[in-house]
Parts: C-alpha cells; sequence; structure tokens
C-alpha cells in the first residue's frame, strides 16, 4: 500500500443473493483529503461504506483502510478510524462531557487524556455553559458538531461521515463544514457522503455511485467540465439515472 | 383562503415550539414551510390536522375550524408525515385499500388522480410496504395521501435524505398535483426547493422570519454579495472571518459568499488583503443573492 494511501480499493464488490449492491468499486483516497462519495439512494453508497469500515465482509476485491485489511484486520480498522451518522450520533441521556468520557473510554484512552481533550473540545465548541445538560436538550446542530468531534478523540486516520448535515439549519452545515475543512488541514482524511450538491463542490475529489458501479471519479472542478456543466447538481442529474 | 392561520403559540415543557405564528395559503396555492430541523414546523403541522391543539391562537383548512370542526378537516386533507408512517407488512396494494376504505371511497374511485405516481410502484404492488425503496416509500405514501380525493395536502418533509434526481422528480409530481386544483402546504430543509414554490414562509425556532414570494425574498436581500475564491478555501474562509470589515462569510459551494460592512466597499482592498495573507488566484465577482443568503442573514 501506498503510504499516502488511506484508502485503498480494488474490485471491491458485495453481493446479496443474486443482487450485486457493490459491483467492483476501485479508488484510492490520499492522506489529508475530503472525499465526496455521492450517489442516489439504493445506488450502494451505504454497503460499500459498511466494507470499509469493517462491518460487513466484501464478496469480492480488496480494499485497505488506515493500512490494515478489511478481511483480515476488520478490528483493527474499527480502532483506527472515526464514524459518524446521521441517525446514531451520541447517548441522549448523557450529558456533553459524559458523552465525551464514555466515548473516550470506549476508544481506550487514559483518563488523563480525556479530561485534557474534553476540556479542549468543550472549549472549541463553545459549550462550557451547556457542559453538565444532557445531550437529548441540544439543538441537532450542535449535536451534531459534538458528534464529530467525538468521532475525531481518538485522533483516527480517517473519519467516515455519513449524511453528517441532513435536516441542520444552513449556518451550521457551514460550520460544520468549517470543521471538516480544520480537521483535513490537520491530516486527518475525510470520507463525508451528502445530498447537497453545493456540499460535493467542498470536496476535493467527488465519486458519484450508479447502480452499485463508480460512474465518475475528479475533482469537483474537473468533473464540470468533463459534463459540460455549471455545478455539481447538474453533473449529479445527469449521471445518476444513468 | 385555504388555510388561515391566526397567532398560533404552542409550548411543550419549557420549550416553545410555534411563537405567534400568522399566514394564510390562498386555494391551489403550493406554499413553502422552510427551515432546519427543530424550527417547529411539524408542531405546526401537526396542529392544522388537527392532530394537536395549540395554546394559543386559532386556524381554519379548508374553511373548518381546528379545534371545533375536526372531524370534517380529517375529511378533506391528505397527511404525509415525515416519518414513513404506512404499515409496513401490508402489501402495496393492501395500503391503498385500506385508506381507500377508511375515507369510505375506492382506489377506482379517485384512479384518475394517483395514476401518474402509482404506475411507477405498480409493478411492486403485491410487495410490502416495508420492503420497498425509500424513493417507492414515499410514493406509496403520497398515493395514500392522495385517495380521497383531499381538498388541502399537507406534505412534512417529503424529500429529506431523498437524492437530488428524486427530489426534482417528487416536485415535478407537486407541481402536477396542484394543476389538479389541490392546495399544497409542503416543508422542507433544502432551501434551493422554495424557488418552486408560489409563496414562502422562512421558519426558524418557531418564528417565522420572512413570507413571500421566492422572488421577492430573495429581492429583499439588504447587501451586496460577492463571489470569492482562493487557491485555498480553508485558508480563505479564515482569512475571511479575520477581517474587520466583513459582514458575512459563508461557504457556497465552489465560492464563498463574502458581505462587507462598508458603503463604499472596494473589492481591491480584499484582494490586498487577501495577498497579504499568502493567498493566490483570488477572483472577486459579484453575484445575486438565493433564498439560503436571505435565510442566513435574517438567521444570524
Amino acid at each position: 500500500m501506498n503510504n499516502n494511501n488511506v484508502i485503498e480499493a480494488q474490485d471491491l464488490t458485495k453481493m446479496f443473493g443474486d443482487f450485486t449492491a457493490v459491483n467492483a468499486i476501485s479508488f484510492e483516497v490520499k492522506k489529508g483529503e475530503i472525499f465526496g462519495f455521492l450517489g442516489a439512494n439504493g445506488a450502494g453508497k451505504t454497503t460499500a461504506m459498511k466494507m470499509l469500515i469493517g462491518i460487513s465482509k466484501p464478496t469480492a476485491g480488496k480494499a485497505k483502510v488506515a493500512g490494515f485489511d478489511v478481511y483480515k484486520q476488520a478490528e483493527d480498522i474499527k480502532k483506527n478510524i472515526g464514524y459518524m451518522s446521521q441517525k446514531f450520533a451520541l447517548y441522549d441521556d448523557l450529558t456533553v462531557k459524559e458523552n465525551i468520557t464514555f466515548f473516550g473510554g470506549i476508544y481506550g484512552l487514559s483518563r488523563k487524556r480525556i479530561k485534557e481533550k474534553s476540556k479542549l473540545l468543550i472549549k472549541e465548541l463553545g459549550l462550557e455553559e451547556v457542559e453538565n445538560q444532557l445531550v437529548g436538550s441540544l439543538p441537532l446542530g450542535w449535536k451534531q458538531k459534538l458528534s464529530f468531534s467525538v468521532s475525531l478523540l481518538h485522533d483516527p486516520k480517517i473519519v467516515f461521515l455519513d449524511e453528517p448535515t441532513g435536516g441542520v439549519d444552513p449556518i451550521t452545515r457551514r460550520q460544520f463544514w468549517e470543521m471538516i475543512y480544520k480537521a483535513a488541514s490537520e491530516g486527518t482524511t475525510v470520507f463525508v457522503t451528502t445530498h447537497y450538491m453545493d456540499e460535493a463542490e467542498y470536496c476535493d475529489r467527488v465519486s458519484i455511485m450508479v447502480n452499485g458501479k463508480i460512474e465518475a471519479l475528479d475533482t469537483p472542478k474537473n468533473l464540470k467540465q468533463q459534463f459540460n456543466v455549471a455545478n455539481m447538481n447538474d453533473v449529479f442529474l445527469k449521471l445518476a439515472r444513468g | 383562503m385555504s388555510i388561515t392561520v391566526n397567532h398560533i403559540s404552542k409550548s411543550y415543557k419549557n420549550v416553545k415550539a410555534l411563537e405567534d405564528i400568522s399566514f394564510e395559503v390562498k386555494e391551489g396555492e403550493l406554499f413553502g414551510l422552510i427551515g432546519p430541523d427543530g424550527a417547529g414546523k411539524t408542531t405546526l403541522f401537526r396542529i392544522l390536522t388537527t392532530l394537536l391543539i395549540a395554546n394559543e391562537g386559532t386556524a381554519t383548512v379548508a374553511g373548518f375550524d381546528v379545534v371545533t370542526d375536526y372531524k370534517k378537516i380529517r375529511n378533506s386533507v391528505g397527511y404525509m408525515p415525515g416519518r414513513f408512517s404506512l404499515y409496513q407488512d401490508l402489501t402495496v396494494e393492501e395500503n391503498l385499500n385500506f385508506f381507500a376504505t377508511i375515507f369510505g371511497t375506492t382506489i377506482e374511485e379517485n384512479y384518475e388522480l394517483i395514476k401518474e405516481i402509482y404506475v411507477q410502484i405498480e409493478p411492486f404492488k403485491d410487495r410490502r410496504a416495508g420492503k420497498l425503496s425509500g424513493g417507492m416509500k414515499q410514493k406509496l405514501a403520497l398515493c395514500c395521501a392522495l385517495i380521497h380525493k383531499p381538498k388541502v395536502l399537507f406534505l412534512d418533509e417529503p424529500t429529506t435524505g431523498v437524492d437530488p434526481v428524486s427530489r426534482k422528480e417528487f416536485w415535478e409530481m407537486l407541481k402536477r398535483l396542484q394543476k389538479k386544483g389541490i392546495t399544497i402546504l409542503v416543508s422542507t430543509p433544502y432551501m434551493d426547493e422554495a424557488a418552486l414554490c408560489d409563496r414562502i414562509a422562512l421558519i426558524q425556532d418557531g418564528k417565522i422570519l420572512q413570507i413571500d414570494t421566492p422572488q421577492a425574498i430573495v429581492k429583499h436581500y439588504p447587501k451586496q454579495i460577492y463571489n470569492v475564491r482562493a487557491n485555498n478555501t480553508y485558508q480563505l474562509l479564515n482569512s475571511l472571518n479575520a477581517y474587520r470589515h466583513n459582514h458575512s462569510v459563508f461557504p457556497f459551494g465552489e465560492f464563498v459568499h463574502y458581505t462587507d460592512s462598508r458603503a463604499d466597499f472596494n473589492p481591491k482592498d480584499l484582494v490586498d488583503y487577501l495577498e497579504s495573507k499568502n493567498l493566490s488566484n483570488i477572483e472577486i465577482e459579484k453575484t445575486e443573492p438565493t433564498i439560503e443568503d436571505t435565510f442566513m442573514e435574517l438567521a444570524k
């Protein structure tokens, strides 16, 4: 594996019975890159992501994530990545501080390190005043920002974000992306799915899945040029229905 | 008027979900409630569909009061809640039959209204609703909400989590329903969908920020917006945020939307500043505001 690649996938395939959900996809994601993983509902994004984060065994093909093999080293992958989805964020019945402590413990951080991280993170997010409030009482946008920070607690090489900004208000959505930029500028690789096409423009490179295959993969600029359209929304509309 | 809302307020314990909301929707209008999660959209839908009673204020739907005439309203409206609420263990056809029967009608009687949508899911009519894809569930839910030929259709975030292609198709479907004389109140967190409505209300934290046609809302934007681009977007954002004359700085697709606090702003000054921050390939040009710009300006 090339040292600069955090993901390498080659002909990665997943079948359910005789249905091919992910059909021999090949791609690489570089260190510090913001990689947008787009596709219509049902195109195979979630299935592909599940293989990459080590919770679903591929039917065929090869893949390495953070240097580990998806077949043999799935447990190592889980320890070395961050993951955040729109649905499962944090525990609503724990406070901000308790959530951070809990996830820090899960990731195997020392008590001292958890304390340091907790302080830093709460300060960075401006959550000092609500640090002892239950997470369930916070607005969605705050939860999502906190959830993202928690997914980075153990300094993973790569973080997977599955529709992190769905339903979030436009200002918080942009603050969220500033956090993504910051993480990437510090060397963390970001793998993100979204249905907001303006967010696709924020990515360094974007792949678009159609019916289980990657039909396009390039920088937003090159994709727009290739399809001769003004924005990523039109690229998506041209491609996504084949 | 198809819907009237007068000074409606609703609280849950100490959370104010809606605060003094008033607006009207004309007959045959496609009216959008635009706002993020937690804005109060669902609470408003539940009050108008008679599932929840407001603390203060009054409202009518199709001429009936939401409290005293609630039974008449239930017969005259279709409601598609945000969460899929059909019977997962019934097939597509069984679900549709069920809803038709409840409203004392048959699929045949109003088939014309749902035909265009139903033909797309008809090949799967014997499949259980729980086994359908997201897009197909959405189409079935819309058919079920339409089967009794409602005068007013309530759609609570029908396109949330739906990809751009399916979203576009869904809105084309709504436009055709509107032509058949149905009044539609639809909510969405996607600002680009606002432009497809006749009129919209921008809503956040239980309050209406503005109500108007999408064109007028954009026109009232108070500032000149500039598209700014440079070699490194993250550095560009940081530099613009640190610039003392900025009024607003928001990433916007491939550009950053920038407004300046000074009346006599000269873009050349900004170029000089950004160059001093070691940015290169700097581009600054005027651009037109969008609904999302307006929303952010009002919500700031």
